[in-house]
């Protein structure tokens, strides 16, 4: 018997020990949520349709200018949702091309032949899934690269909830719009070739047109040319290069010692590159961020590998276009869903508010206790102590995140945990009652109630695992806590108590317990 | 010290009355409801909230007048005990395209830096979209609902059917108890309430099995009584242990709600009404269905002559026990 307690109290001393070794320093081996630390919660969506409308546009783009490098005008082409497009107009005699070049394009799209030259093109159900999934995970990648580079301490940024959202995470963010422009920046960069302008109107462009966008041709707008109110382009769609040749970007300075960002290609970039400008030298090239022209300089001669985008930039806003282009576009624009900022001084007061309710919890029960059950409450404080102490060193260890929920979770197992040993005391008082040894009443007590024990914490497990689901952030702190607390309590209140009453009654004769 | 040592109340005696007290409550909650609406907070409807800090005191009213430009139905009240605090409540704003969401939120904080009612610092700014509201409100009922099933099974199992039908109703009885109890008090359903109530589903059923598992215990050595007095002696069996847990926990969660902070006095309070109405509807709820539902009858009271039951229960009863155990 005696042996067996020194082994129940070796392992009871080496749990307290490796307990209090993972546990120190407190403030830096517990995570903190954003509830305590301060700093921005984010959910937003990927408009994935936005990337399955630039597949079918390009598509749709692609076959038209096909179809008219073949002679075949008064085509019309029109987009039909998101992911398909319809050709009307198509004469007979270019059927079989529209069908040749179906047949490239079916592994992704389906297509209907109607009546009167009528070719329907749907995206396939699996490649449209495909395609969302895609996006949102290089969505994903793209916001995780900007997070990073504006420097947050360990930033969540992970895919959440529904299929096509993302949860971010920036602890001690205090500028949250800066950081949401910079996340949801498209920073998209094409650089197209001017065909005229620039104008001041839409309608003086086109006029030589008919008022029409010619085929291949589009009217952009921007404050290209550095005077004053909108300018607007005719550039070629199709881009000489765009964001996804550039190797690098950098902030610079241009002629006039303003901020500007400077670039450089990679190998086939540069060689597209090369061969516009050397083919094109005294045209304007634009350059193009996010639809809007940013500036038009005129190619001046054969240009490989570096560029320079300027126009107007403060320095911070040339930093920030550096650190979007460094990241790559996003393939589709974001919807903000939900944000939640906390200022570190309340994470500051709600620590502290948490850590007194505790201390208070915790002396106001242990004095409840000492008055009901004598010496033996001193049994059940020093079984809640470790109890606390293993929930703690297990969320340490873990990494899981305390939150203020969670310190609500933590004082709520001062009070369930209280609960396992009253149990367990008020068998043993009934026990004595009845006229049993006093060894025994402790064995029995501790025998009967066991399954109890086990019954009631299965329960209360059962909740917190569907909490555990239901909640995020804070209130999944909250199930941790809790089911780390119940588990803990089982070890503390069986084993723990157990080996301290048989510590007390060791070697004595004693008739009476303290109870 | 042992309370209630030999305690021999006949608390089943008074389940109709208690029955009764219950329904009172929950029909005065009911209407709570119907007319006043169940405050529901911005996760679930939502919408933003913005808690700002002033050096100086303010009143509300000169916030409130800081933000007549602000559309739409805005909230105005203190926010915690100090009167420096101050909570604004703005419904959702159309679309949650872009950066709108935090438009309200942002609009609001600078009219109130124009309005020039000294410095101030913003604590918290919390927007939620429709989108997320939505999805909040099914995921927390469905949680709820599950949890629910998922004890009731469990208890179905290690104990009996008509058990488990017992504890479930004491649950639900002090979910609806707590959310009656929150329209009457005005505090909303936040996340953190939601919490606070799954985590009663837990804990109600915790003393609930406490009775049951006594219950379990005499049932094998008390052949003879019928089960209400079975019943009845476990809960006075227990009564000691019940009486004494609910208290720590009601210490527990009573320093919560007074030290925890603001942030928390939703989900503290909630947790206060769930543990007493936990304790009271183990002993009249829980028990009183289980016997209803056992139709055992209350003729019996006297310990001695074997009860005059028809022949069929006597024989189903040892094949009950044997099962139960």
């Amino acid at each position: 018997m005696m042996k067996n307690l020194r082994w129940k109290f070796a392992t009871i001393v080496a749990v307290l020990a490796l307990s209090a070794w993972v546990v120190y320093p407190i403030d830096e081996s517990l995570r903190l949520g954003l509830d305590l630390k301060g700093g921005v919660h984010l959910v937003l969506r990927v408009n994935t349709n936005d990337a399955l409308r630039a597949e079918t546009e390009t598509a749709m783009e692609r076959m038209r200018s096909e179809l008219a490098k073949a002679g075949a005008t008064g085509v019309n082409a029109e987009l039909l949702g998101v992911d398909g497009f319809e050709l009307t107009g198509v004469a007979p005699e270019h059927a079989a091309l529209v069908r040749q070049l179906g047949a490239d394009i079916e592994g992704t799209y389906n297509r209907e032949s109607g009546a009167g030259g009528t070719h329907r093109f749907t995206m396939k159900a699996n490649v449209r899934y495909q395609l969302a999934d895609e996006t949102v995970r290089q969505a994903l990648r793209t916001i995780e690269n900007r997070v990073n580079a504006l420097g947050v301490a360990e930033p969540v940024v992970a895919r959440h909830g529904g299929v096509d959202q993302v949860l971010v995470q920036l602890p001690g963010v205090a500028d949250v719009s800066r950081a949401k422009e910079i996340m949801g920046s498209p920073a998209l960069l094409e650089l197209k070739l001017v065909e005229a302008g620039p104008l001041g109107s839409r309608e003086d462009l086109l006029a030589p047109h008919g008022g029409q966008e010619p085929p291949g041709q589009q009217v952009v707008s921007g404050v290209g040319d550095g005077t004053a109110g909108v300018s607007y382009y005719l550039v070629q769609r199709t881009p000489v290069i765009t964001g996804r040749d550039l190797r690098n970007a950098r902030p610079t300075l241009d002629e006039y010692n303003q901020p500007a960002v400077s670039f450089s290609l990679k190998p086939d970039g540069a060689a597209k590159f090369g061969n516009a400008t050397g083919q094109n030298v005294g045209r304007a090239l634009a350059i193009i961020l996010d639809g809007r022209v940013v500036s038009a300089p005129r190619i001046e001669s054969r240009i490989t590998d570096e560029g320079r985008i300027s126009g107007s930039f403060t320095q911070q806003e040339a930093q920030d276009l550096v650190l979007t282009l460094r990241s790559g576009a996003l393939p589709a624009s974001l919807t903000y869903l939900e944000e939640r900022t906390v200022g570190p001084s309340l994470g500051a007061d709600s620590i502290r508010a948490g850590i007194t309710a505790s201390l208070i919890g915790l002396g106001v029960v242990t004095v409840f206790m000492l008055v009901f059950y004598r010496f033996s409450g001193i049994n059940a404080i020093i079984a809640m102590g470790m109890n606390l102490l293993i929930l703690l060193a297990l969320m340490a260890y873990f990494g899981a995140t305390m939150t203020l929920p969670g310190i609500a979770g933590f004082i709520l197992t001062i009070g369930i945990g209280v609960d396992s040993n009253v149990l367990i005391f008020e068998r043993i008082k009934e026990e004595l009652a009845n006229q049993k040894g006093v060894r025994a009443a402790v064995a029995n007590g501790f025998d009967r109630v066991f399954l109890t024990i086990l019954d009631t914490h299965v329960a209360s497990l059962i909740a917190a695992a569907f909490l555990f689901q239901f909640g995020t952030g804070p209130i999944r702190g909250f199930a941790t806590t809790l089911t780390i607390g119940l588990l803990a309590n089982v070890f503390t209140a069986v084993f723990v108590s157990r080996a301290l009453f048989e510590a007390v009654l060791a070697g004595r004769q004693t008739a009476r317990l303290s109870i | 010290m042992r309370i209630f040592a030999n305690s021999r109340y006949d608390f089943i005696r008074w389940r109709w009355y208690a029955a009764a007290l219950s329904l009172i409550v929950l029909a005065a909650g009911a209407i709570t409801v119907a007319t006043r609406g169940l405050p529901l907070g911005i996760d679930f409807t939502g919408g933003t909230i913005v808690v700002l800090r002033f050096e100086q005191p303010v009143t509300e009213d000169d916030v409130r007048t800081a933000l007549t430009a602000l559309a739409g139905d805005k909230v105005v009240q203190r926010y915690g005990e100090d009167d420096n605090e101050i909570l604004i409540r703005l419904p959702q704003i159309g679309q949650e395209e872009g950066a709108a969401l935090e438009e309200g939120g942002r609009r609001a904080i600078e009219l109130v830096e124009q309005a020039d009612l000294g410095k101030f610092e913003v604590r918290s700014v919390e927007s939620v979209g429709p989108v997320i509201g939505a999805d909040l409100q099914r995921k927390g009922i469905y949680a709820t609902l599950a949890s629910l099933l998922g004890i009731m099974i469990y208890i179905a199992l290690r104990f009996r059917f008509t058990f488990a039908v017992g504890a479930i109703v004491a649950t639900l009885h002090d979910v609806a108890i707590v959310i009656t109890f929150l329209a009457f008090t005005g505090y909303e359903l936040s996340l953190n309430v939601v919490a606070a109530i799954l985590t009663i589903t837990g804990y109600s059923v915790n003393d609930t099995i406490v009775v049951f598992d006594r219950v379990r215990e005499n049932l094998r050595t008390m052949r003879r009584e019928s089960l209400y007095d079975v019943i009845n002696l476990s809960v006075n069996h227990v009564l000691g242990r019940t009486i004494i847990t609910s208290g720590t926990t009601l210490l527990a969660v009573l320093s919560l709600y007074v030290f925890g902070g603001e942030v928390l006095k939703g989900f503290a309070f909630a947790m206060i009404v769930g543990v007493i109405a936990g304790t009271y509807s183990t002993i009249y709820v829980a028990s009183a269905i289980a016997i209803a539902l056992s139709g055992r009858r209350p003729a019996v009271r006297t310990a001695a002559g074997a009860p005059p039951e028809p022949a069929e229960r006597r024989a189903r009863k040892p094949g009950r026990n044997v099962r139960v155990s």
